[in-house]
């Protein structure tokens, strides 16, 4: 009625269903991951066609009209594609390989973002409101996670907000020389508001207190909110 | 999270899945040979059984657990009861007073001296071919000890243990237990067809009367005195079978605090049992028992603890960074407007696949434990209890236990 004796043909049997579950989770777990990358370039490629498209008209500007270019250009879906790559970031790591090349092509979409803004609201004689904001998340920032939450809340408290958020430590170049422009030193968060460089930790009061115009940028339904 | 921690999760995802399957295909196996035992009928004259019930305050109780025993359905001259009243300080030995005139029952008093003395002192007293123990809270159903007696038919069998199911469950803790207790029929009766049974449960383990003779008596056996009897029987290679359709009803622990007393009697009656009975791990003469089934209870232990410590640090996490959330932008950081459902944020890796196969392969067992103790397989609240509480719950005393192990502390009865 039991089998007492070491069965060694069981465990080996059992052993092979176990792999067979085991990997067959391990590939459709990566096949899903694979899946959120591939979705991140997705977006990226969608943000580089739409600042390359905004070059162009703003190339055929002396053509065209102001009133074409301004709000087409992207804003919302850089948002969003910064909240899925600080995810993707969370999930596998800041060492991860793939995530640095994610980050960097989506520092200099918007960097090139930034440039192109400021280029058209000189042209256009526009007044849009720039945050650049400096992080790390190498253990070195204490307060950058507080100062992310205050951002994402402006951001979606004035969505006309433009906010620019870089690692301070990525290796590109580009990001490097902002840095260097803009003086920008190692005392994080940083945050450059109308060429002034505010460090460390800055409350939404405080931000909207630097800049007075906020207030006249405010969604109506906020405004609704707030009164 | 790091690569190190990742890579044991997966580790001890792959035992977990690893031991969890072997019981199934074990089961899978056994499904005939399960049917037939359940219509085997005695065939020969039923042996003679003396039953122990040890006592310590158990007024409450001990008078149903009597009648439940005098309700047998068993020749009356082939059963002896011998209730051993160890010192009881509240109306016990009143109780007792009243089964005295049962011609088949032998009360005895007796100073305290821990239950693994009364059992002893029972056995001195037994007369029995067989001899079985039967705690002061439970209670047998009418056909128990025939549907074990079957069993004994067959000459190599030492031990026969039965399935037990929590008696009239009324609050959550014992609902709890309720669904944990049909997970453990399914358990001990596919533990019982690999001959790897390690416990002998007070409630209703029957002997035959040799065991003790050639094996000693019982021990303290670190306040788990039917582990150790179980472990020893192991060790000299006795046979411990399970009659899955005998059914033994037991009170089980109504409060938090007396369920973690008992947890952790029993968690560190294991731990210290099984170092003492170390010789029977990875040793190819004790088959499964030595080389996957003492190992994995030891292990599983250790997955739980980890398992439900991970959740709670996440739980945490999430927690904190949500009052951080708020301390820095106020309550709007709560708004809906900050919600918004995308499937991207759903975290779909392979830990999520393998915890989810696991689950399924947990809750399938524990409703094949449903079925064999209730005849289906629904999902009732007692379930939803075990899979939501249990979690919960379990670290108590599982820390305290490895705490108590390592630092040489002693766990008491009561």
């Amino acid at each position: 009625m039991t089998e007492r004796a070491f069965d060694f043909r069981k465990y080996v049997f059992v052993f092979i269903i176990t792999s067979v579950i085991f990997f067959t989770a391990f590939f459709v777990g990566n096949y899903f991951n694979e899946k959120k990358i591939e979705e991140i370039r997705s977006i990226e490629n969608n943000i580089a066609i739409d600042i390359l498209s905004s070059e162009t008209q703003y190339a055929l500007l002396a053509e065209s009209s102001c009133d074409t270019i301004g709000d087409s250009i992207l804003s919302e879906e850089l948002g969003s594609l910064g909240e899925k790559l600080a995810y993707t970031e969370e999930r596998r790591g800041n060492d991860n390989l793939e995530v640095i090349s994610l980050k960097k092509s989506y520092s200099l979409l918007l960097i090139k973002d930034y440039l192109l803004m400021n280029r058209i609201s000189e042209k256009c004689g526009l007044n849009p409101i720039f945050i650049l904001y400096f992080y790390s998340n190498k253990g070195d920032c204490p307060d950058c996670t507080r100062e992310g939450y205050v951002l994402t809340r402006l951001r979606k408290k004035y969505p006309a907000l433009r906010i620019y958020s870089f690692d301070y430590n990525l290796d590109l170049s580009a990001v490097q020389t902002l840095i260097s422009i803009k003086k920008i030193e190692r005392k994080l968060p940083a945050l450059v508001i109308d060429n002034s460089v505010y460090y460390g930790f800055q409350g939404v009061k405080d931000i909207e207190k630097i800049i007075p115009r906020l207030s006249e940028i405010a969604s109506s339904t906020e405004a609704v909110e707030e009164s | 999270m790091s690569g190190f921690s990742n890579g044991f999760i997966y580790v001890i995802i792959f035992f977990s899945l690893y031991f969890e399957i072997f019981l199934f295909i074990t089961y899978l196996e056994k499904r005939e040979v399960m049917k037939k035992e359940e219509s085997k009928k005695n065939t020969k004259t039923l042996p003679s059984v003396s039953i122990i019930v040890p006592c310590y305050n158990e007024e409450k109780t001990i008078g149903k657990t009597l009648l439940s025993l005098l309700n047998l359905n068993y020749p009356k001259d082939k059963l002896q009861i011998i209730v051993i009243n160890d010192g009881s300080t509240d109306s016990t030995a009143k109780v007792l007073k009243r089964f005295g005139r049962h011609r088949n029952v032998d009360i005895f008093h007796k100073e305290n001296g821990g239950k693994y003395t009364a059992l002893n002192f029972g056995l001195t007293q037994a007369r029995g071919k067989l001899v079985g123990c039967l705690d002061a809270d439970s209670f047998v159903e009418k056909d128990s000890l025939k549907k074990i007696a079957v069993y004994f038919e067959d000459k190599s069998v030492m031990s026969v243990v039965p399935s037990i199911i929590v008696h009239s469950p009324s609050n959550i803790i014992q609902f709890v237990q309720h669904a944990e207790y049909q997970w453990g029929i399914f358990l001990r009766k596919v533990l019982s067809y690999v001959g790897s049974l390690y416990v002998a449960p007070g409630p209703f383990s029957i002997f035959r009367r040799s065991v003790f003779e050639k094996i000693g008596n019982y021990t303290d056996g670190h306040c788990t005195e039917d582990l150790e009897i179980a472990l020893r029987m192991q060790k000299h290679h006795y046979r411990i079978l399970n009659a899955h359709n005998a059914f033994v009803h037991t009170v089980a622990p109504p409060t938090l605090k007396k369920l973690y007393r008992q947890r952790l009697r029993w968690t560190y009656g294991f731990l210290k049992n099984a170092l003492d009975y170390r010789e029977l791990f990875f040793k190819k003469e004790y088959g499964h028992l030595g080389s996957i089934v003492l190992p994995m209870a030891v292990i599983t232990i250790f997955i739980t603890l980890y398992y439900i410590i991970t959740a709670l640090w996440t739980v945490g996490e999430k927690t904190l960074e949500y009052v951080t959330r708020i301390q820095t932008v106020g309550l709007p950081a709560l708004s809906l407007e900050s919600f918004h459902f995308d499937l991207f944020f759903v975290n779909i890796d392979s830990i999520l696949f393998l915890t989810l196969a696991l689950f399924i392969l947990t809750i399938t067992l524990l409703l094949l434990g449903k079925r064999i103790a209730e005849g289906h397989w629904n999902v009732s609240k007692d379930v939803l209890y075990f899979l939501l509480l249990y979690p919960l719950i379990a670290p108590l005393w599982l820390l305290k236990a490895i705490y108590d192990v390592a630092f040489a502390r002693k766990v008491q009865w009561r």
